[in-house]
C-alpha cells in the first residue's frame, strides 16, 4: 500500500536521479563510464566509505552522531598489524578480521558507556574519543605507514574477477572485500528491519521518552549501537590494509566529515528517526562518483573538492526546502480539516 | 454502588521535605468516568504516578480489583490493567501507525524479531475496537494530534485496560476533536471501562464525568456526583479563594479608533477581515483552533503578510514588514505558547524581560547601560509582582503565571498602544488568572488598546467590552459580552446548533 | 514536582555564578604548578612562553569562531576552509604583484592590499556559510560541512594542491615581530580578538540577542529579533576571524598551503566545549574558551618537554582531558540534585 505522494517524498529517488543523470553525462562526453573496468573501480572505492556509512547511519537514525569511525578504524587496525607482525603470524586473515573487530568493539564500548549510561552528548563525546584514539595511534604505537602480515597481504590479492577495457586496454579487479560489504549490508538490513533491537534505533530516534515507556531499554540499544559501529569499524580497518596491502595509520582519518555527508545526502534525517540503508548506498556511491570520474570528463581531480562540496550543500539545501514545505504543507491541509 | 475498579486510600507522599500528598483518597467504579481536577502543584500528577507504579507512596495502601497493595511498580500497574495516557501520548512520530500500536505489546510479549504479519493484525484489531479509522502504513509525524491521541488510546487498549488515565488529554484538541474524543471516552465506558480524566476545565468535567474528586495542596477538598456541582463551588475548591464575578465595563474608549483593518487577507488562513480598534477597549476574538484567529494577529505583529486589505494606525495606513517593525510601531503580542514561542526558558528573568527593549537601554554602539536594565527589570519586578527570588534565576523556575507576567512585563516596558494576547492564561492557575484579567482591564482603564484571542469562553466573556467570533477564516458575528452566553459562543464559533 | 523545582533553583543560582569558570581556572592554575614542578628549569621559562605565545593564536582565534557559531546554537566546521582559502588568495596576490627585490617601502601597500583582500575572502565565506544557513534552512553543521569542502576544493583547485611560497620578506618579517623582544604579534591580535569578541558577547546588545537566539529561536522571532541577520552576522564574524587566522598561518609557514591545519577543526570544536560552550547553543563565554586554550597549550607545551613522550600524546590527553571533564560535570550535577533533596529534607 504504497502511496505515490509518499515515494516522492522520500530522497532516494532524487539521489538516484542524479547518478542517473551524472553517469549519462559522464558517459557521454568521455564513453568511458560504463565500461567494465570503471564500474569495478568504483565499486572498489566504494567499499569503504559504504562500510563506515553503515554504521554512521544507525548512530544518525538513533539520534546522535559519531566522529570517531575512521580513529576506532585506524587504531584498531594498525594494532591488528603490529600484533600479527610480532607474532610472525602466516595463517587465515580471518584471525586479523577477528582482532579488529574486538579492539573495535572495545573502543566502541567506550563511546556506548559514555553516551548510553552517563547519557553525555554524542558529539563531544566521539570528538574526544576520536583524539584519544588517533593520539594513542601516533603516540604510543608512534605509528607510520608498515608492512602487513602475510595473511592480509595474500588477502588483498583474492580478486573476484578481472574487467577489462579493450578501448584502453586498462583492467581492473573486484576484490574480495566487496563480499564483506554486501554480507554487512544484509546483515543490518535483517537487523533495522527484523529485530525488536533495530527497531528499536528508529524509536529511540523518534522519541527517546516514549521509547522508554514503551519498554525499550534504551541503555542496551545504545551500548549495541556503538558496540556495533565499532566492530564495523575494525572490520573496515582490515579491508582497507588489505586493498591497500600496507598500513597507513593516516589513510582513513578525515573520512568522517564525508561519510556523514553522504548519509545525509541519502536521506537519512539529521535529527534522527528516519533513514534507509538504499539511500545510504547511494549517496555514498554519488560522492563517490563524484571524486572518481570526475576526471574521465576532463575535470583535474584538484577540482573534484568543489564538486562534493556543492554536492553536499545542493543536497542538504534540497532536503532542508523539502521539510519544510512539506510542513507547511501539513499545516495548512490541518487548518482545512479544522 | 457499583464495585470499585480502584480504591486508594490515605496515601501520603513527600518527596524531601515537601509533602506532595497527605492522606488521599480516590474511589473508582467499574465503568465510571472520573474526574480528578486540582491546580498545578495540588498532587494529580503525584496521584497519578503513584498509581501507575512510578512512585512508591509513603503510606497508604492502593487496591485494584479487591487485591490490596502498599505499592506498585510500572509493570504490576500495567499488568493489573492500568494504562495512562501522557500528555504527549507517548508515540514515536517517526514510525507507522501498525508500528506504534504493535511495538508496546510485542515488547511485552518479551519478543526479539518483528513479524509485520502479526503486527498489522493486532493493529488491525486495536483500531477496530473503537472504530478509529486510520491508514496503518502512515507515519504518525503526519496525523494530526487528536488522531494521535486516538492511537494512544487503542495502544493502551491492546494491554487489556481496566482503568484508562488521561492527563490532560484536551489541552491541544479543538473543540471537534473533543466532542470526538468525548464519543470514544462514552464506548470505552459503554464496555466496561473505568477511565480517570484528569483536568482543570470545568465545562469538560462536567460534560463527561459521572464524579469528581478535588485536590488541593495533596489533600482531599472536595468529591461527589457531578451534577451536584457549579462553576462557584467548583472554583472555590481549586482555589480555595472567592473570586468576584468578573466583567469589563470600560470607562474611558476613545472615538477614533487606533487600528483600523480592512478587508485583510491571507491565503489559506483568513479572508476579509475588517474592524476597528479603539484605545481603553478590549477586543475578544474567539474561534476554535485552525479559525484562522492566530495567523490574523500574528499578520498584524508582522510574522505573516497579507496578501489583501490593509492594516491603518491612528488613520494611517501602514505595512508591517516585520516584527521589530510592529514593535517600532507601539504593538506588542504574548504568544500562545509560553514554552516555545513566549521564553527564553533557561536564561535568566532579566534577559527574558529586557529583550524587547534592549534597542532603547544600549548606546549609539551597542553597548548595554546595564544599571538601566537592572533598575528596569526590579521595576518591573515589583510593579506586577513577579514571584522570582532573584532576576538572575532561570525564567523555568518560575511558576507558569509568574512566566506570564515576564511576557506581559517585556511589552508594558515598550510603550506600547496595541497589546495583543494569544491565550493569555493558558496553562496558567486560577489564582494568577484572576490576577492576569485584573491587570488587563487595569491596563486598558489607562488607554491601552487590547486584542485577546482565547478559546476560553468564560474568559472572553469575563474580559472583553466586544466580542468578534471568527469561524473558517471570517468574522461570523459581533457580540455584546453583557448580553451573550457561553453556549451561544460556542454555537456561532463551532456553526453547530 | 516540588523535588525539581528545587534542584532547578539550585542549578540556576550556581549557573549564576559560573562554576564551569571556576573549574577551568582550577584546571590550569593545577597544570601550570604540576609542569613548573615536574620541569622547572623548562616550563616556566621567557623561551617556553615566548614558544607558547606563538603556537595557540591561530587555532585559539579559530576556536572563537566556532564558539560563536555554537553560541547561536549552530556550529562552522568550515573554519580551517575559509582561512587556507583566505591565505591563499593573500599570497597569489602577493606572489603575483610584488616585484622581486623591490625595498620594503614599496612593498608596504601591495601588504595592505593582501591583508584586506584576504580578510575580505573570509567574509565572503561567512557570509556564503551563514546565508546558507539562515535563508536556506540547511542545518549548521551540514552547510559548514559543505562550504568546508568547498572553499578547500577551491584553494586546492587554485594551487593545483601545491604550497604557495616565495612570499615577499617583510610579510614574515612583520608577522613574527615580537614587541618587547617577548610578546609576539600573533598574540597581541589573539588578545585583541579574545578581549573584543569577550566584551560584544558580555556588554554589546548583539552579544544578548547572539545567546538569546541560540536558546530558542523560535522566542527569538516572537521577541523582534532578525534572526536571519544574527546568523549572517554571526558566520560573518567568524569568517572574518578565520581568515585573520589564515594571515598568521602564512606568516608562521612563510607560505600559504590548501591543507595547512587539517585537523584544527575538531580540535576547535573540542576546545570550545571543553571551554564551556553549550553545543546546543545559548550559553558560554570567551573566558572559557581562553582558558581551555590555555591549558591545552600547557599541557601539550609542557608534555614536549618530556624526551620519552611523543608529540601525538596532545591528542591523547585534548581527548582525555575533555571526557573527563565531562564525566565529572555529570557526577558533580547528580551529586547536586541528590544534595538538593536531602536539603530541602531538613
Amino acid at each position: 500500500m504504497i502511496s505515490l505522494g509518499r515515494i516522492s517524498k522520500r530522497s532516494e529517488p532524487y539521489v538516484l536521479a542524479a547518478i542517473i543523470l551524472l553517469s549519462l553525462l559522464i558517459q557521454a562526453r568521455s564513453g568511458q563510464f560504463f565500461s567494465g573496468n570503471n564500474l569495478v573501480d568504483l565499486a572498489r572505492s566504494l567499499i569503504v566509505p559504504a562500510l563506515f556509512s553503515v554504521g554512521c547511519m544507525m548512530v544518525i537514525v538513533s539520534g546522535g552522531i559519531d566522529v570517531s569511525f575512521p580513529a576506532i578504524a585506524s587504531l584498531a587496525m594498525y594494532v591488528t598489524d603490529k600484533i600479527l607482525l610480532a607474532s610472525n603470524y602466516s595463517g587465515n586473515v580471518i584471525l586479523a578480521y577477528a582482532i579488529s573487530a574486538g579492539l573495535g568493539l572495545l573502543m566502541g564500548a567506550l563511546n556506548g558507556f559514555l553516551i548510553g549510561f552517563l547519557r553525555l552528548p554524542t558529539l563531544v563525546v566521539t570528538l574526544g574519543t576520536s583524539s584519544l584514539y588517533t593520539g594513542l595511534m601516533f603516540g604510543a604505537f608512534s605509528a607510520s605507514a608498515s608492512d602487513v602480515p602475510p595473511a592480509i597481504a595474500r588477502h588483498g590479492k583474492e580478486i573476484l574477477f578481472t574487467a577489462t577495457n579493450p578501448t584502453m586496454g586498462l583492467t581492473s579487479n573486484m576484490p574480495s572485500q566487496i563480499l564483506i560489504l554486501i554480507a554487512v549490508l544484509i546483515l543490518a538490513f535483517l537487523l533495522l528491519r527484523y529485530t525488536m533491537l533495530g527497531r528499536g534505533i528508529y524509536a529511540i530516534g523518534g522519541d527517546e521518552t516514549a521509547a522508554e515507556r514503551a519498554g525499550f531499554n534504551v541503555r542496551g540499544i545504545k551500548m549495541f549501537l556503538y558496540c556495533f559501529v565499532g566492530v564495523l569499524a575494525g572490520i573496515t580497518g582490515i579491508a582497507r590494509i588489505s586493498m591497500m596491502t600496507y598500513a597507513d595509520p593516516s589513510t582513513m582519518l578525515g573520512m568522517e566529515m564525508t561519510v556523514i555527508a553522504a548519509v545525509v545526502l541519502g536521506g537519512t534525517r539529521v535529527t534522527g528517526g528516519m533513514g534507509s540503508l538504499t539511500g545510504t548506498i547511494l549517496g555514498v556511491a554519488l560522492m563517490t562518483i563524484l571524486s572518481n570520474s570526475l576526471i574521465l570528463i576532463g575535470i583535474p581531480t584538484y577540482w573534484t573538492r568543489v564538486f562534493t562540496g556543492a554536492v553536499i550543500i545542493i543536497g542538504t539545501g534540497v532536503t532542508a526546502h523539502q521539510t519544510i514545505a512539506t510542513r507547511r504543507r501539513r499545516a495548512q491541509s490541518q487548518k482545512a480539516a479544522a | 454502588m457499583a464495585a470499585s475498579v480502584l480504591r486508594v486510600k490515605g496515601i501520603t507522599k513527600s518527596f524531601g521535605g515537601v509533602q506532595a500528598l497527605r492522606g488521599v483518597s480516590l474511589d473508582i467504579a467499574l465503568g465510571e468516568i472520573h474526574c480528578l481536577a486540582g491546580e498545578n502543584g495540588s498532587g494529580k500528577s503525584t496521584l497519578i504516578k503513584i498509581i501507575s507504579g512510578v512512585h512508591e507512596p509513603d503510606a497508604g495502601e492502593i487496591e485494584i480489583d479487591g487485591r490490596r497493595f502498599s505499592h506498585l511498580n510500572p509493570k504490576e500497574a500495567i499488568g493489573l490493567g492500568i494504562q495512562v495516557i501522557y500528555q504527549d501520548f507517548s508515540v514515536f512520530p517517526n514510525l507507522t501507525v501498525m508500528e506504534n500500536l504493535a511495538l508496546n505489546s510485542e515488547l511485552m510479549d518479551k519478543r526479539k524479531l518483528v513479524n509485520y504479519k502479526r503486527a498489522r493484525a493486532i493493529a488491525a484489531n486495536a483500531v477496530s475496537q473503537i472504530g478509529f479509522d486510520v491508514d496503518l502504513d502512515e507515519r504518525v509525524e503526519n496525523l494530526t494530534v487528536a488522531d494521535r491521541q486516538l492511537i494512544a488510546i487503542c495502544r493502551a487498549l491492546l494491554q487489556e485496560a481496566k482503568l484508562i488515565i488521561m492527563d490532560e488529554p484536551t489541552s491541544a484538541l479543538t473543540k471537534k476533536e473533543v466532542k470526538a474524543l468525548f464519543a470514544v471516552i462514552k464506548r470505552l465506558q459503554a464496555r466496561g471501562l473505568s477511565i480517570l480524566f484528569v483536568s482543570h476545565k470545568l465545562d469538560e468535567v462536567f460534560e463527561i464525568s459521572e464524579r469528581y474528586t478535588i485536590l488541593r495542596s495533596g489533600e482531599n477538598v472536595a468529591s461527589g456526583s457531578t451534577v451536584e456541582l457549579d462553576r462557584k463551588t467548583f472554583v472555590f475548591h481549586m482555589t480555595g479563594r472567592q473570586f468576584e464575578d468578573e466583567f469589563y465595563t470600560p470607562s474611558a474608549i476613545r472615538r477614533e479608533p487606533i487600528l483600523s483593518v480592512r478587508g485583510l487577507s491571507l491565503g489559506g488562513a483568513y479572508a476579509d477581515i475588517s474592524f476597528d480598534l479603539a484605545a481603553g477597549e478590549i477586543l475578544g476574538i474567539t474561534g476554535l483552533l485552525g479559525s484562522g484567529r492566530t495567523e490574523l494577529v500574528e499578520t498584524l505583529f508582522g510574522i505573516f503578510q497579507p496578501e489583501a486589505g490593509t492594516i491603518s494606525i491612528r488613520g494611517k495606513e501602514v505595512r508591517i514588514k516585520s516584527v521589530k517593525d510592529a514593535i517600532r510601531k507601539g504593538i506588542g503580542y504574548v504568544p500562545s505558547d509560553r514554552l516555545t514561542e513566549g521564553l527564553f526558558q533557561p536564561q535568566t528573568v532579566e534577559r527574558n524581560l529586557s529583550i524587547t527593549v534592549l534597542d532603547r537601554l544600549s548606546d549609539h554602539f551597542g553597548f548595554l547601560r546595564r544599571g538601566a536594565i537592572a533598575a528596569m527589570t526590579r521595576r518591573w519586578i515589583g510593579d506586577l509582582s513577579i514571584a522570582t527570588k532573584s532576576p538572575a534565576l532561570p525564567v523555568r523556575t518560575l511558576s507558569g503565571g509568574n512566566q506570564q507576567k515576564v511576557v506581559l512585563a517585556r511589552w508594558l516596558a515598550n510603550d506600547l498602544s496595541i497589546l495583543m494576547l494569544n491565550g493569555p492564561t493558558m496553562g496558567v492557575d486560577i489564582g494568577s488568572k484572576y490576577d492576569i484579567h485584573v491587570l488587563m482591564r487595569k491596563l486598558a482603564g489607562k488607554g491601552l488598546a487590547i486584542i485577546i484571542v482565547s478559546d476560553d469562553l468564560p474568559e472572553v466573556l469575563a474580559c472583553a467590552s466586544r466580542i468578534l467570533v471568527m469561524r473558517d477564516g471570517v468574522f461570523v458575528q459581533e457580540l455584546d459580552p453583557t448580553v451573550t452566553t457561553e453556549s451561544k459562543l460556542s454555537e456561532l464559533s463551532t456553526g453547530i446548533a | 514536582m516540588t523535588t525539581t523545582k528545587t534542584a532547578a533553583t539550585v542549578r540556576g543560582v550556581r549557573s549564576a555564578r559560573d562554576p564551569n569558570l571556576l573549574r577551568l581556572l582550577v584546571m590550569l592554575v593545577f597544570v601550570f604548578v604540576l609542569m613548573t614542578v615536574l620541569r622547572p628549569n623548562q616550563f616556566a621559562t621567557i623561551a617556553s612562553f615566548n614558544s607558547m605565545m606563538r603556537q595557540f593564536p591561530e587555532y585559539g582565534i579559530m576556536s572563537i569562531g566556532i564558539s560563536l557559531a555554537m553560541i547561536t546554537g549552530g556550529i562552522d566546521l568550515g573554519v580551517v576552509g575559509t582561512a587556507n582559502l583566505s591565505a591563499i588568495v593573500a599570497a597569489k596576490f602577493l606572489i603575483g604583484t610584488v616585484p622581486r627585490g623591490a625595498p620594503p617601502a614599496q612593498v608596504v601597500p601591495y601588504l595592505i592590499i593582501a591583508v584586506l583582500l584576504s580578510l575580505s575572502v573570509g567574509l565572503a565565506c561567512g557570509t556564503i556559510a551563514g546565508t546558507l544557513i539562515s535563508r536556506f534552512n540547511i542545518p549548521a553543521i551540514l552547510a559548514t560541512l559543505g562550504t568546508q569542502q568547498l572553499f578547500t576544493g577551491i584553494a586546492i583547485g587554485i594551487t593545483n594542491g601545491r604550497p604557495q611560497s616565495g612570499l615577499p620578506l617583510l610579510y614574515s618579517r612583520i608577522g613574527n615581530t615580537e614587541f618587547f623582544r617577548f610578546v609576539p604579534l600573533s598574540f597581541m591580535i589573539f588578545f585583541i580578538v579574545a578581549v573584543s569578541v569577550g566584551i560584544m558577547l558580555s556588554r554589546t546588545r548583539f552579544g544578548t540577542f547572539m545567546y538569546m537566539m541560540g536558546t530558542n529561536p523560535r522566542a527569538a522571532r516572537y521577541a523582534g529579533l532578525n534572526n536571519t541577520s544574527i546568523i549572517l552576522r554571526t558566520y560573518m564574524i567568524s569568517g572574518l576571524l578565520s581568515s585573520v587566522a589564515g594571515l598568521i598561518m602564512m606568516a608562521r609557514a612563510n607560505s600559504a598551503k590548501a591543507d595547512y591545519g587539517a585537523p584544527y577543526t575538531l580540535q576547535c570544536v573540542l576546545i570550545a566545549v571543553l571551554g564551556g560552550i553549550d553545543p546546543n547553543g545559548g550559553f558560554g563565554t570567551i573566558g572559557g574558551v581562553t582558558m581551555a586554550i590555555l591549558i591545552l597549550q600547557f599541557l601539550s607545551s609542557g608534555l614536549n618537554m618530556f624526551n620519552n613522550i611523543s608529540n601525538f600524546y596532545r591528542d591523547v590527553i585534548w581527548g582525555g582531558v575533555l571526557i573527563l571533564v565531562l564525566v565529572f560535570n555529570k557526577l558533580l550535577s547528580w551529586r547536586e540534585e541528590r544534595r538538593a533533596v536531602r536539603k530541602s529534607m531538613n
